[in-house]
């Protein structure tokens, strides 16, 4: 058993200047066999492990990760959590994950830093305010929480935004989600991380799938840089490298991996206290707890895994962000990175069985994964533990390409892509 | 972002480009033979490489002409530039 963190702990271990803090998780080397291998360890990865072993009582698994955990979309997103998608399905399947999200640093007695500070979603021209007119209606039908801001309330309600009329795309109204907000991205995977070491999860950093062993149609087990792993569950976690475990098993998956950017300024006093996005201008900022500016661009257009994005595209980002906050002119930015996100052609998630016994993809969460995190955990552990997908991720299997029933949120949702 | 030399144009910023995914994908002859599965993977699956990738650009914001490009995915090195219908570089 771990010990507990709390104000006591923290007191203790001030005495000893926070130098014998106790191991969050273990650096194992990997075991011969396991009942079931999660390819990638990061924030959905780990919680993947985490529900595998809370909720479905496997606790002989492993997560291996080719880096560190954490180290690649997770530490790199703007940590936005929402769940105002337009379909049933979508709808489902981010309140679920938002309802985990508002008792997750309980349950995993390490503070996520969750914060519903609300988010905002903006109106720039008349098409836009009824498509997010209907999206509130289709929220409210769905029990999530949305109200429509006409240009005053959004005013009223983020008042550096600038509802000038004569701006190059007016402010003309915008919906919140006051259960809506961030959250601390490192802290979710450290979290689940720890949580799930210490029900005996064998954590493997730097340990990189070279290839997957399948006799016939059921897998075998995986060679990695750190020798065979034999085991008959593999649950691929991998992102924007999704494309390519799934080629070590011989398929192929409907993704594009492309670079999405973002950047956060130098630190300032708090000058906003929600999150307000806008797909049209394709902006967005939130204030992080340290004071940065985090501001999110778009996805270049083009496959690349350089982790890179084009100068274009942040540009264009700081334009709009520009005109919608004048304030912010004379802020500098302090640093810019890129992920390597893999988008579907319907812009969701994939979280499914494959035509390969025992192989499971958890993938095509695009430049949205994030929010799903405890959710997506949850449902893909439910589906590797039953071999069978719950209800809430059944529309997200992968024969929807086949079958052509999509789940198409491409612009249809408030997302920013 | 990168440098594109179009084959029309000549030397470019990208930012006046816009990619158009993965190249030489055949249109299906028979659209009424095929099966869903065929269809699936006609419109959705993607090699999606890391690694050399062939794919097709369009110059938007020039000679607005389609070519297709073979680009190292990994480092966005681009590798060889050659003109729709030609055969695509060996090596």
């Amino acid at each position: 058993m771990k010990k507990k963190y709390s104000i006591f702990s923290l007191i203790r271990n001030a005495f000893s200047y926070h130098e014998n803090w106790e191991k969050a998780w273990k650096d194992p080397t990997p075991k011969k066999e396991y009942d079931a291998v999660i390819v990638g360890g990061g924030g959905h990865g780990l919680a993947t492990a985490y529900y595998l072993a809370k909720k479905h009582d496997m606790k002989n698994i492993a997560v291996v990760e080719k880096g560190w955990i954490g180290g690649g979309n997770t530490g790199r997103n703007t940590t936005i959590i929402r769940s105002n998608y337009l379909w049933d399905a979508s709808a489902g399947l981010y309140d679920h994950a938002l309802k985990i999200w508002e008792g997750l640093s309980q349950e995993l007695n390490y503070n996520v830093m969750f914060s519903q500070r609300g988010v905002m979603n903006l109106a720039h021209n008349l098409q836009d305010v009824r498509d997010l007119k209907r999206r509130t209606h289709a929220n409210r039908l769905n029990g999530i929480d949305a109200v429509y801001l006409n240009s005053e309330e959004v005013k009223k309600f983020c008042p550096i935004i600038n509802t000038s009329p004569d701006i190059r795309y007016p402010v003309l109204g915008g919906t919140l989600q006051r259960r809506a907000g961030t959250a601390r991205h490192d802290a979710v995977a450290w979290g689940y991380a720890r949580g799930a070491d210490e029900m005996g999860v064998d954590i493997i950093q730097n340990c990189e799938v070279k290839g997957i062993k399948r006799n016939g149609d059921v897998v075998e087990g995986l060679e990695t840089t750190k020798g065979f792993i034999k085991t008959k569950k593999i649950g691929v976690v991998a992102a924007g490298h999704s494309s390519v475990i799934a080629e070590m098993a011989g398929l192929k998956l409907p993704l594009e991996s492309k670079p999405l950017q973002a950047l956060v300024s130098e630190p300032v006093k708090p000058i906003i206290d929600t999150v307000v996005m806008s797909n049209a201008v394709h902006a967005y900022v939130s204030q992080s707890d340290k004071g940065e500016l985090v501001i999110g661009a778009g996805t270049d257009d083009y496959v690349s895994y350089s982790q890179k994005g084009s100068h274009d595209i942040v540009e264009g980002t700081l334009n709009a962000i520009l005109e919608l906050y004048p304030i912010f002119s004379r802020m500098r930015m302090l640093r810019q990175w890129g992920g390597i996100v893999d988008i579907c052609p319907d812009a969701s998630p994939i979280v499914s069985k494959t035509s390969v016994k025992g192989l499971y993809f958890n993938c095509g969460w695009g430049t949205g994964g994030f929010k799903a995190t405890p959710g997506s955990g949850d449902l893909f552990a439910h589906t590797i533990a039953n071999d069978e997908p719950h209800k809430l991720n059944t529309a997200f299997n992968i024969n929807r390409f086949v079958s052509g029933d999509l789940v198409d949120e491409h612009g249809a949702a408030a997302v920013a892509h | 972002m990168f440098i594109i030399n179009c084959p029309y144009c000549g030397e470019r910023e990208q930012s006046e480009f816009k990619a158009g995914g993965e190249a030489h994908i055949v249109r299906p002859k028979q659209p009424t033979e095929l099966s869903d599965d065929e269809w699936a993977e006609y419109l959705f699956m993607r090699k999606n490489i890391k690694g050399i990738q062939f794919e097709r650009w369009n110059h938007t914001h020039g000679c607005r002409k389609w070519f297709n490009m073979v680009r190292d995915t990994s480092n966005d090195e681009i590798k060889a530039v050659y003109k729709m219908g030609e055969k695509p570089p060996v090596d």
